[in-house]
């Protein structure tokens, strides 16, 4: 073992859950967010941010006990770690591994930041962006959010 | 089932289909029963004169009949009904609805729980299609719409008709000419999206140094409330104003639109000049809009 890969186990292994593993260097909190893990949720967590890593340079690191997440559960993360893995973890091995899809619309993981959109007013709608590569265009109002999306995650 | 929705949602062969229709419609030699029996429901939830008699009367002219709900005080929505549900209820009671709303994207929300077709009158800042439409059509009437010079004069930002348009010009092969104050240029999303549908848009401040290269000059109010002070406002606006002495040195052919009411963009005495051609359109509403009605209850 090298001295580098001595420092970086950061936190424990779990038996049963969810990796999700080569998040954008601070984005991890946010991807509970969207996830909708909170702090009142039953979860066991394990949160590593700025990790160092070969590729990204930088990286976060999320930990899931006892939950496997569905694939077009972690797809909604995409946005913000387009090059995210999900390693499903049963008795402390790697049973399944895969990468994040944009889907071609997300609805209800972000908010419109028109005031003027419908789909801040009282109706029984959930909010709905096309995802157009980097930008996100309201399907209600054609509103473009073009950076910091995610500081309109509901 | 058909919905009326944004302009974004056609394509080319869409409207040249609409604009033909709608040619059909102003010569006169169509079926006056086209809609006999049937019933459009007009639900306007903000003021409008033109766009709600102008549907009113598309949808006399060809046989049918309409019911109105005319404002938001009038209507079940002053109860804290929601649009969803208000466009259920209607759906009942009629074969197509016409829809003004104060929220962008009003009209999708209906399109999304309506049982029969919904057209989009305007939903706030939004999107204002039948608009667009009766804007080519006016075009279309003096010359074809590839290869032209084609300007949109005033708050580029804001303006819905203004960016509708440039969308839907942006399917032809025109050269778009921007000409707005400072700080009201189109915005750059819409630039973004514009070029890369191919559109290049050229942005000027000062109409006088452009206006004899168009073939078309679309002029759209701008608005007192986007100044800071009145006396701003009306430096800008008089640099704006389109007068029989700007008109000097244009092309014969060149033609102005306003998706009217004016106020001081246009000075009354450009009335009288061959371009002005701001009535005719406000005129063309009616062919426009009996198209659409065809369409989606034909």
């Amino acid at each position: 073992m090298t001295p580098g890969q001595n420092r970086t186990l950061l936190v424990s292994q779990i038996k049963d859950g969810t990796v999700i593993d080569h998040i954008t260097a601070g984005e991890a909190l946010n991807v509970l967010t969207i996830l909708g893990i909170a702090g009142t949720t039953t979860e066991s967590l394990s949160i590593a941010t700025n990790v160092a890593s070969r590729k990204e340079g930088r990286k976060d690191i999320l930990k899931i006990s006892g939950r496997e997440l569905r694939k077009e559960e972690v797809d909604r993360i995409a946005l913000i770690a387009p090059h995210a893995t999900i390693n499903i973890i049963r008795d402390y091995e790697v049973v399944e591994k895969k990468g994040v899809t944009v889907p071609p619309v997300i609805k209800g993981v972000v908010k419109c930041p028109n005031p003027g959109c419908i789909s801040n007013a009282k109706e029984p709608i959930e909010s709905a962006f096309e995802v157009l590569g980097k930008e996100l265009r309201c399907c209600y109002c054609d509103w473009m959010i073009t950076k910091n999306i995610a500081s309109h995650i509901i | 089932m058909r919905h009326i929705i944004s302009i974004r949602d056609f394509e080319r062969r869409d409207l040249d289909h609409l604009l033909h229709r709608a040619g059909e419609f102003a010569g006169g030699g169509f079926d006056r029963d086209l809609l006999a029996g049937k019933i459009l429901s007009l639900l306007f939830f903000e003021p409008s004169t033109r766009t709600r008699m102008s549907f009113a009367s598309a949808m006399a002219r060809l046989g049918g009949t309409c019911i109105s709900v005319d404002s938001m005080e009038a209507s079940s929505i002053a109860k804290g009904e929601t649009l969803a549900d208000t466009v259920r209820v209607v759906s009942g009671y009629t074969d197509a609805i016409v829809l003004r709303h104060p929220k962008e994207g009003a009209a999708r929300l209906a399109s999304e729980f309506a049982t029969v077709p919904v057209i989009n009158a305007g939903d706030g800042a939004g999107q204002h299609p039948s608009q667009t439409l009766l804007d080519l059509y006016t075009i279309k009437q003096s010359m074809d719409l590839d290869g032209i010079e084609v300007g949109i004069l005033g708050d580029l930002r804001y303006g819905r008709t203004a960016h509708s348009l440039a969308y839907a010009l942006s399917l032809y092969d025109v050269n778009l000419h921007a000409i707005a104050p400072k700080g009201l240029e189109f915005p750059e999303g819409l630039v973004h999206e514009l070029k890369g549908r191919g559109m290049e848009v050229r942005n000027h401040h000062d109409v006088r140094k452009v206006i004899r290269d168009l073939d078309v000059l679309y002029i759209t109010r701008i608005q007192k409330e986007r100044f800071p002070d009145l006396g701003s406002y009306y430096d800008v606006a008089s640099s704006y104003r389109i007068t029989p002495e700007t008109l000097q040195g244009v092309k014969d052919r060149l033609i102005l639109l306003h998706p009217l009411p004016r106020v001081d963009e246009i000075d009354p005495a450009v009335d009288s000049t061959p371009h002005a051609r701001y009535f005719e359109q406000s005129r063309n509403g009616v062919p426009v809009r009996m198209a659409l009605l065809s369409e989606v209850m034909g």
